[in-house]
């Protein structure tokens, strides 16, 4: 079976801090966004006409937030997931260094 | 705890060491680590010292422990106790001899081989050429009993001279074989196929075997001198097969018996080798201290009676107790039946100083030293830096989410502190990092603090408390309708409902006078703080005063610096105060501005503007006059004074003379005491002769000083606005960020714009960390720590002492480690 261990010990560490970082990061902005937070306004994607078309006045820009949050949620689970790679990493690294020595 | 903020009271003491028993006693102390030797003879250069020999030995020591742990490739712990250098030099006498039997078998094994290669290779020149069969040579296969002397063509004799050369001359040699002996030789070569090792270089290289065969006795001589000038190796040339083939069993046999042999010699080596590489490491730390035991008995001096060594030497006056126990552990371990002891003399020379610190305070102190050590006894800035340093680089980084992820990062070292892997790394910036771990924390923690305050997380406000402004009473006041901007006037009924409870509150993030709003609140509070951290810079200096018992510098230097300070920036700060509580948003069109107030104050005009409140002017006149008045005080007031002190004393110590002839006992004795009372105090009475120079000294210092200080006073304060400029380049740096880097990841709209969201977060991650953590993180670290040095310590601290470096053989260098051996 080839080896697994793509990466060193030092960018499987990189890997796992920036996406223990992602995983809380993208997750608050999720809750964030999906609670219509107003200081993400700018964040948000809306248009002109989203705002002076809108039959039901702020749902339009509502629906967008809450795209955004849960773009936000599914960047986060990939987060997790590249973690639990990074994990698998660092163990390979350390079983490696006990074998070689 | 009295070391921290001021260092520790120091002693010189005499010891004197019976000649038997000293060098037990100085291993003894230096395995404590307690004292500082001075040297007492220091007009001796090194080579007339009296223990040069015992130094010689141990770095003849060192250079062969250097050669022995080259050759290692592992050591591990093991203990040995006999006498160090017999079996170091045994050892590598013996090393030496074994190598070179080693050398000289191999270049034997090489010849060998060699020879065996000519001969298998010229025999198959043999074979070849006897198919063409010349007539010139008929050749051995024809007839078995052929001397070189029957080939009688031409009435000259045929040679044969055979042997190696490098593959790389044998173009040359065949060149000038050509040239000098114009053909009267021939030359047939072949190359042997493998690697031989080069004896002088030691690498494998290609050799070529060469038989040359020539007529005539002088051609003879020529192509062995022209094959001596090449490097050959020659080997003698059997005339017919039997000799051949009895030369090459021969050859068989004697190349296995040099094998086994050198295999034998190998294996002896490698087990000398591991026997010494079970001690080679005790014994560099053995030698090491030798040496550096017979380098502080070099600087004792011997006394009268030849017997005992006497060393002077600096020492807290809380370890003396110590000190004792250590002398006597020493004479003990030698068996020495007269004690060797420990007396404590009074000295006029200034101590170094000392100041004890524990792994937190070390990093603090380490940066107040940088600057320089403080002098002996004098107050020490660290205790407070712990504080006012990562408060004022927090000031400047101010970020909530910045702040938390450098505290985590400190929090994982600190945590980890004692994993060897992190101690022990060669890195430098790692290191650095690594022993800051605790400033890095406290940074990092006052950093979250501040983040609250300016409300400011990667560059986004928080809105915890709820905001205290409302947009929908703007709107329900219809004042909109002409506008451009949608203005939240706080005048408005509704619209602002109270402060935010805690920070800045978070609408103004949406604001696009943001910049105007903090940069204003910014800059009023750097100023606030500088003023702050500088009068209590001036306070300080209180202590210094009163320790050294100079209490006329409080009234004369304390007092008026106080005034000057205070009487026209504490006005400045507490002309901010009130406008920040008087004028509110209602009259905020008449709200003056501070500034020109402040310009107006100097200048003595008071008609132009309105007052703040009553009684303005007149308080700011008597300000500025008690500010004015106190810079001729400090600037004449120490000279006079210690001027008039000094004439005093002179016309007193006129009297003391006179004195003394009428009533001997008493008057001597008054001056024993008040000498050795000037000494204590360390103020010193200059010679009675040289008090015109000293005068005019005194009054230039002093004159330097006011001026100093006057003017640093102004430009000081105008320094501390760099607090303000930094935490405005963080924040617009930290916004650029997340406008440029996630808000393009965030603002994606089609069905893969999720996906990039995560390459994106990533990008920022690394961005965030590389320049706003690393790079903002060491300017603001720079800036705060430059307000320290030069704006707060200017005001107290001297800097220019010596720091106590005790005699410790933990804190000796070892040369091994730089090479990287150990």
């Amino acid at each position: 079976m080839p080896s697994l261990l793509f990466c060193g010990p030092k960018m499987a560490a990189c890997g796992i801090v920036i996406s223990l970082w992602g995983v809380i990061m993208l997750a608050m902005l999720g809750i964030f966004f999906t609670s219509k937070s107003a200081v993400l306004i700018e964040d948000v994607p809306f248009t002109e006409d989203d705002i002076r078309n809108d039959k039901n006045p702020p749902q339009n820009v509502y629906a967008l937030y809450n795209q955004v949050g849960i773009n936000c949620f599914i960047a986060a689970a990939i987060y997790v997931a590249v973690g639990a790679v990074s994990l698998c990493q660092v163990r390979l690294n350390k079983r490696q260094e006990y074998m070689v020595t | 705890m009295d070391s921290l903020l001021r260092g520790e009271e120091l002693c010189l003491a005499q010891l004197f060491l019976q000649s038997g028993s000293a060098y037990d006693c100085i291993s003894e102390l230096g395995e404590l680590g307690l004292v500082e030797f001075r040297d007492l003879n220091p007009s001796v250069n090194a080579f007339q010292r009296k223990h040069v020999n015992e130094i010689k030995n141990c770095e003849e020591m060192e250079r062969i422990l250097g050669e022995l742990a080259s050759t290692l490739s592992f050591c591990c712990n093991h203990r040995v106790s006999v006498c160090l250098q017999e079996q170091l030099q045994r050892l590598e006498v013996e090393l030496g001899e074994v190598t070179r039997n080693k050398e000289k078998l191999q270049k034997n094994l090489l010849e060998l081989r060699e020879y065996t290669h000519m001969l298998r290779i010229t025999h198959s020149f043999v074979q070849r050429t006897s198919e063409v069969s010349y007539e010139e040579f008929p050749f051995l296969e024809k007839d078995t009993v052929m001397d070189y002397s029957s080939m009688q063509r031409l009435g000259a004799k045929l040679g044969f001279i055979s042997g190696l050369i490098q593959r790389a001359k044998i173009e040359a040699f065949e060149r000038m074989l050509w040239r000098v002996c114009k053909g009267y030789t021939i030359l047939s070569y072949a190359e042997v196929d493998e690697y031989l090792e080069d004896p002088e270089t030691g690498e494998p290289s290609k050799s070529i075997v060469f038989l040359i065969s020539y007529w005539g006795e002088q051609i003879g001589q020529k192509v062995k001198k022209i094959s001596d000038c090449y490097h050959c190796h020659l080997y003698p040339y059997p005339t017919n097969n039997d000799e051949r083939n009895d030369v090459v069993e021969g050859l068989k046999t004697r190349i296995q018996d040099l094998h086994t042999v050198l295999h034998r010699t190998e294996d002896y080596l490698r087990q000398v080798l591991m026997k010494a590489s079970e001690s080679v490491y005790t014994w560099v730390i053995q030698v090491k201290k030798i040496k550096a035991i017979y380098y502080i008995l070099n600087l004792c001096s011997l006394d009268v009676t030849n017997k005992c060594l006497i060393a002077e030497v600096w020492c807290p006056v809380n370890d003396i107790a110590n000190l004792r126990r250590a002398l006597e552990e020493g004479s003990r371990k030698s068996g020495a039946t007269v004690p060797s002891f420990v007396n404590r003399i009074p000295t006029s020379d200034t101590p170094p100083s000392l100041i004890r610190t524990n792994k937190f305070t070390s990093g603090f102190q380490g940066i107040v030293d940088a600057y320089g050590v403080g002098n002996y006894r004098e107050v020490n800035p660290a205790p407070f830096t712990i504080i006012t340093f990562p408060f004022l680089f927090a000031v400047m980084f101010g970020d909530l989410g910045h702040g938390l992820i450098m505290a985590l990062f400190a929090f994982w070292m600190v945590l980890y502190e004692n994993n060897r892997k992190l101690k022990n790394t060669r890195n430098e910036i790692w290191n650095t990092f690594f022993e800051g771990r605790y400033i890095i924390l406290m940074m990092g923690l006052f950093s979250i603090y501040t983040g609250l305050i300016y409300n400011d997380c990667f560059s986004k406000s928080l809105n915890i408390f709820g905001s205290g402004w409302s947009v929908k009473a703007m709107f329900t006041a219809e004042m909109w309708n002409g506008n451009r901007f949608l203005t939240l006037d706080p005048n408005v009924t509704g619209v602002f409902k109270g402060p935010y409870p805690l920070g800045i509150d978070p609408i103004w993030n949406l604001a696009t006078n943001r910049l105007t709003f903090l940069n204003s609140y910014k800059m009023k509070m750097s100023v606030i703080i500088g003023i702050i951290h500088m009068s209590f810079g001036v306070i300080l200096s209180t202590y210094n005063h009163l320790h050294f018992r100079k209490k006329h510098n409080l009234y004369l230097v304390f007092l008026p610096e106080l005034l000057f300070l205070l009487c026209l920036f504490g006005y400045l700060v507490f002309m901010i105060f009130y406008k920040w509580l008087v004028f509110s948003a209602k009259d905020s069109r008449e709200a003056p501005s501070i500034l020109i107030h402040f310009i107006n104050m100097f200048l003595m005009q008071g008609d132009g503007v309105p007052p703040l409140y009553p009684g303005q002017t007149g308080l700011q006149i008597f300000l500025v006059v008690i500010a004015v008045l106190s810079v001729p005080v400090l600037l004449l007031g120490k000279p006079i004074y210690l001027n008039w002190l000094h004439n005093g004393s002179q016309r007193l110590g006129m009297y003391r003379v006179r004195g003394y002839e009428r009533v001997r006992r008493n008057s001597e004795e008054e001056l024993y005491l008040m000498r050795a009372n000037d000494m204590e105090e360390g103020s010193s009475h200059s010679d009675l002769s040289s008090s015109g120079d000293h005068e005019a000294e005194e009054f230039l210092h002093q004159a330097i000083h006011t001026i100093e200080y006057c003017l640093g006073c102004v430009s000081n304060t105008a320094s501390y606005l760099r607090l303000w400029a930094l935490s405005l380049a963080h924040a617009q740096l930290s916004d650029v960020l997340w406008a440029m880097v996630m808000r393009v990841g965030l603002r994606m709209d089609t069905r893969l714009g999720v996906l990039f969201l995560v390459p994106v977060f990533s990008l920022f991650a690394v961005l965030t960390v590389s320049i706003l953590l690393v790079m903002e993180g060491l300017s603001a670290f720079l800036h705060a720590l430059r307000l320290h040095w030069v704006e707060f310590q200017n005001k107290f601290y001297s800097g220019t002492g010596v720091k106590f470096s005790p005699f410790s053989f933990s804190l000796l260098p070892s040369s091994f480690e730089h090479d990287g051996l150990l």
